[in-house]
């Protein structure tokens, strides 16, 4: 076990590395929202949808859904206390108006963070980004719900929103 | 009734040779008291009921999820879907071998996945026969 342990640290630092490069070749393109890294959170936001990226909703949002997670969308996402801890650290940490800010700082805008909007596909910026799309797309069978980012923007588990 | 009981108790032990003590095992061994404590005629659990479960639309919780087959597919061999377009890896334990190890995630999922098609949670006897099911497949 001892051999391939440096490579495969080697391997992550690079690509830590060219992710920065990335992320910087793009501040205020608008494409890119770093995914969900915590391991807790991918297991528990991410089995039912995507992994939603905390950079899309600001903290006082993730901070409202997860008081009333027996409660979500219709859904119980309840977890147990330990891991909800975790869960609302993170993603109050990397929010669109905390760590997240310069990725997520344009979808934001024009939202007053004291409405803790529960939906990133009601927030103003989204809804015009998708205002061409057509009222058939959403309702295609492989797409059904605006939540299903991946039907449409194929590198959303990666964080690529473009088209 | 004779011969019913009979048979599950032929399933449950032709079962219990496929896997040995396992994870899996060790769950339906405690469904299995749970279900006796609940019904002292308990005669074992059947991977037949368990499928009949499976396939069964009830259409008694959210109305978009009638049937566990709604996202996990008619056939537990193959992947299954969210309605959110997330993808779900077999239920079959033959192809993923990896499930069933974490009683609180197994429970976690019965609880959720049974109120939204049962409307409500499922008895020991039904998580046991649909465990029996998927581990048989
Ligand atoms: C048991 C399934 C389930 C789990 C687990 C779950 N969700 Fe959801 N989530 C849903 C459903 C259902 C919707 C509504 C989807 C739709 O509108 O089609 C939803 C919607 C959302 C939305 C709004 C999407 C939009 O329309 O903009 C966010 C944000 C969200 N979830 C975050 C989370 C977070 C954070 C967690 C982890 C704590 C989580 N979810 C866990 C089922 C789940
Ligand atoms: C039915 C298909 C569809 C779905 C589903 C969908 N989108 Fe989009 N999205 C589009 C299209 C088309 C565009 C416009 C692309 C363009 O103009 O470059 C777009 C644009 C965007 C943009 C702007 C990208 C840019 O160029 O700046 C973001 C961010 C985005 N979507 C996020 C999301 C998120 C998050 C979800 C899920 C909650 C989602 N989309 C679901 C089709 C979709
Ligand atoms: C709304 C979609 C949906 C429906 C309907 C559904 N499930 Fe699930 N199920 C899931 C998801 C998502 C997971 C978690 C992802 C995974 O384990 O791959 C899951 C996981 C499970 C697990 C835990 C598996 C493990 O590895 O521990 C069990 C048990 C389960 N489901 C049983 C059922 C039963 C029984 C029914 C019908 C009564 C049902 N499900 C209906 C979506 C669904």
């Amino acid at each position: 076990m001892k051999f391939p342990t440096r490579p495969v640290v080697l391997g992550l630092l690079a690509l830590g590395f060219s992710a920065l490069i990335l992320s910087r070749a793009q501040a205020g393109g608008g494409h890119y929202y770093p995914p969900v890294a915590d391991s807790v959170v991918k297991e528990e936001c991410g089995s039912c949808h995507l992994a939603f990226p905390p950079s899309m909703l600001p903290a006082s949002s993730w901070k409202r859904m997860m008081g009333e997670l027996d409660k979500h969308f219709g859904d119980d996402a309840s977890v147990d206390p330990e891991a909800a801890r975790k869960i609302t650290a993170y993603l109050v940490a990397n929010a669109g108006d905390t760590g997240g800010q310069r990725y997520g700082g344009k979808l934001l805008r024009g939202v007053d963070p004291a409405t803790a909007p529960q939906r990133i596909t009601t927030l103003p910026k989204w809804v015009r980004e998708h205002r061409e799309v057509q009222d058939w797309e959403w309702r295609h069978k492989d797409v059904r719900s605006k939540a299903n980012c991946t039907a449409c923007h194929a590198d959303a588990e990666l964080g690529y929103y473009e088209d | 009734m004779k011969l019913r009981l009979a048979l599950s108790c032929i399933a449950l032990s032709s079962y219990s040779l496929l896997t040995s003590a396992g994870p899996l095992e060790q769950q339906l061994a405690a469904y299995a008291t749970e279900a006796k404590t609940a019904n002292p005629a308990f005669a074992g659990f059947s991977a037949a009921r368990g499928e009949q479960l499976h396939i069964t639309r009830f259409g008694l919780g959210k109305p978009e999820t009638p049937a566990c087959t709604t996202c996990h597919g008619n056939d537990p061999r193959t992947s299954g879907k969210t309605l959110t377009g997330k993808h779900i890896d077999p239920v079959a334990l033959s192809v993923s071998p990896g499930r069933y190890a974490d009683p609180a995630k197994v429970e976690k999922w019965f609880r959720r996945n049974c109120n939204e098609v049962l409307g409500r949670e499922c008895t020991p006897l039904e998580k046991g026969d649909w465990l029996a099911f998927v581990g048989s497949r």
